[in-house]
């Protein structure tokens, strides 16, 4: 048995790729929730139906998604250009952080609501961008590989943010907790439906999205970012200059992702507290992969995992199965979609 | 000034320096064996979770402690067997793949644990290794209680060193790893066939980290409970570069690694007035300043990363 290379890739074989992964996955995780005593149809129909089947469930799936598309989008834009920033948690952990710091200027509580709002998204984007150029410029500098280091600098960020929100930053109302003073009122994103958690951050999300597709598609940098990642001393050759290329690259990158801390606690908590965000930054990757690096193909693996999540929730108290099935499913759907996508470009021949 | 000179002239530093650095042997190893052979394993911080939770799980099911780390093992080996399938005949990307295994096998892991205890509210405790004085030599003075009274995972860890790197440098099969790792069309070349090289070695490398995730729950702590390996199989990765790819540089990078580890920790307990996560970020600093440290020197092997297709260049 042996592999060759399709001459062209198809349409059709590139849409069918992440259905095809996402259904392998499911039917792997099929499999665990039958081991583990409960049937697995029963189950996907609970976890549809709590992700859809009501009101609050579409409102939930849609507020989770928000983070993710963020995230996604974080990731898909670093691993074009071959940058592997997979320090999305840490750099959400700070973006967050700095909006409730930023809170604290004075100026803040008087300005008009859009200013306010406006400013601290700008403020989480910057905290986040700034994260993530430490290891590029190590990267850039003494070629230090990126991924060990913004790894690290995820566990670095998050004890950080637990020093500020026991220290400098800690709510004197919050009767002990560790947890950060409040986001001014004025910065506060306003809800998009009644009487849910659903904020005007999936309108920024989505609209970013967008942003990031055109930026990608049709602007000088992010056809220099493409060619930085299909093959670098190439790109160096034809005058792209990598440095600045990648240094730009992660200011976008690490930008979605704090841009993804500081709407989560603008548009939910309220504050920041260690156990804001549940994994946003890995998940990011995955859905970065499943949507094949394609800004707007990250809006719809963001809300598959969103539906996994929120439905595995309800489902798990309705019969008793680990809601951590829902990580096991999107975990395993990266690992199927890359050998779904090594299938559209390859053949395998006797 | 007398306070660290306690700290360091005391039994128990030292004793917890091996200790603490018997994970990062372990793990080092494991990353080690899969870069010398051309194949970069960031699965290693989900297959210590796992190795950690069936560790425990097997000992609390009724097992004893042996059994324990060998299930760990076999997982871990089964684990390298799906990222060797993955980045070698199908030659996919390491980095990605192994942050695939590493998201799988800590979420499948929390996954069983949840299955096997579903409602408890604090972590079910097992009976760990207890250690094992060496007769005679474990009642020389300060050296034998650091040196002769560890666990039998920690001695097991130290004689790996030596095996391995005996195995890498002296026998055919060490030289057709290594030769692998820099060039696999040479090893084809002699009739050894680099992909099953590879699919094996990475196997044999992913079954000590899951040794290594073990440790944590039969020895270190005694109950499992999620997010436990905070990091340190990265840290492992980290290791390696700074080690050189040299089994004997490991076991010193590890060592003076648990060496600070160790020290902060008590440090901790009598410094006043510096934040407590001050003293957490530092391993995870440190570990970014070997890398630097260690970034121009270092002589990556030179297939790392590259996947092997026959009649291709």
């Amino acid at each position: 048995m042996r592999f060759e290379r399709r001459e062209s890739g198809s349409a059709a074989l590139t849409i069918l790729a992440p259905l095809g992964a996402i259904g392998v996955a499911l039917i792997v995780a099929g499999v665990l929730i039958t081991i583990a005593g409960a049937n697995a149809f029963e189950a996907y129909r609970l976890i549809l139906k709590g992700a859809f089947g009501s009101r609050l469930g579409i409102t939930e799936t849609f507020t989770r998604a928000t983070p993710l598309i963020l995230t996604g989008l974080a990731a898909a834009v670093a691993f074009r250009a071959r940058l592997w920033n997979i320090g999305g948690e840490g750099q959400f952990y700070l973006g967050a952080l700095a909006v409730t710091a930023f809170g604290l200027f004075p100026g803040l509580s008087g300005a008009p609501a859009p200013v306010a709002i406006l400013a601290c998204l700008v403020v989480g984007a910057m905290a986040g961008s700034a994260l993530l150029l430490v290891p590029v410029a190590l990267k850039i500098r003494f070629g230090v590989d990126e991924v060990v280091t913004t790894l690290l600098l995820n566990f670095v960020a998050i004890l950080f943010v637990s020093m500020m929100i026991e220290g400098p930053l800690k709510d004197p109302l919050a009767f002990g907790w560790p947890q950060s003073v409040p986001v001014p009122d004025a910065a506060l994103l306003p809800q998009l439906v009644e009487r849910s958690r659903l904020h005007a951050g999936l309108l920024v999300a989505l609209a970013l999205a967008v942003v990031v597709w055109w930026v990608q598609a049709r602007t000088v940098f992010g056809m220099r970012a493409r060619a930085t990642g299909l093959n670098a001393r190439a790109a160096a050759f034809a005058g792209v200059p990598l440095g600045r290329t990648l240094t730009l690259v992660a200011c976008l990158s690490g930008g979605l992702a704090g841009l993804a801390g500081a709407v989560e606690v603008m548009g939910i908590k309220g504050y920041v507290t260690t156990d804001l965000s549940p994994n946003y930054g890995y998940s990011g990757i995955v859905i970065a992969m499943l949507a094949n690096l394609n800004p707007i193909g990250v809006i719809g693996a963001a809300l598959f995992s969103a539906v996994m999540f929120v439905g595995a929730d309800s489902m798990s108290r309705a019969l008793g199965i680990p809601s951590y099935i829902a990580d096991v499913t999107v975990a395993l759907s990266l690992l199927t979609m890359l050998v779904a996508v090594f299938l559209t470009q390859y053949r395998v021949r006797r | 000034m007398n306070v660290i000179l306690d700290i360091l002239s005391s039994v128990g530093m030292w004793e917890a320096v091996l200790r603490i650095a018997t994970p990062f042997i372990l793990g080092t190893l494991g990353v080690l064996l899969c870069e010398r052979v051309g194949v970069l394993n960031l699965g290693i911080e989900g297959i210590m979770t796992f190795g950690a939770m069936i560790g425990w799980l097997t000992v609390y099911s009724g097992a004893d402690l042996w059994t324990g780390l060998a299930a760990a093992a076999l997982c871990g080996a089964m684990f390298g067997l799906l990222h060797a399938a993955l980045t070698v005949p199908l030659g996919l990307s390491q980095h990605v793949t192994g942050l695939g295994i590493t998201l799988f096998a800590s979420s499948f892991s929390y996954y069983v644990f949840r299955l096997a205890v579903p409602t408890a509210t604090s972590p079910p405790t097992i009976e760990p290794f207890r250690p094992f004085a060496v007769p005679g030599l474990s009642d020389i003075p300060f050296l034998g209680p650091v040196l002769f009274n560890q666990t039998a995972p920690t001695y097991l860890a130290f004689g790996l060193v030596a095996v391995l790197a005996w195995m890498l440098y002296r026998t055919p099969l060490g030289l057709a790893i290594r030769m692998t790792g820099e060039n696999p069309h040479a090893v084809d070349a002699q009739g050894i066939d680099p992909i099953w090289l590879r699919i094996g070695t990475i196997m044999a490398g992913s079954a000590l980290m899951g040794v290594a995730g073990a440790f944590l729950t039969l020895v270190a702590f005694n109950s499992f409970f999620p997010t436990m390996v905070q990091g340190r199989g990265w840290i492992c990765i980290a290791l390696v570069v700074f080690a050189l790819w040299r089994p004997g540089r490991a076991l010193v990078g590890a060592l003076l690694f648990a060496f600070f580890d160790a020290f902060q920790l008590r440090l901790q307990t009598v410094v006043d007035g510096v934040p407590y996560q001050l003293f957490l970020m530092l391993p995870y600093i440190l570990s970014i300043v070997a890398l630097i440290v260690m970034a121009r020197k270092a002589r990556v092997p030179q297939s790392l990363m590259q996947p092997y297709r026959r009649g291709e260049r």
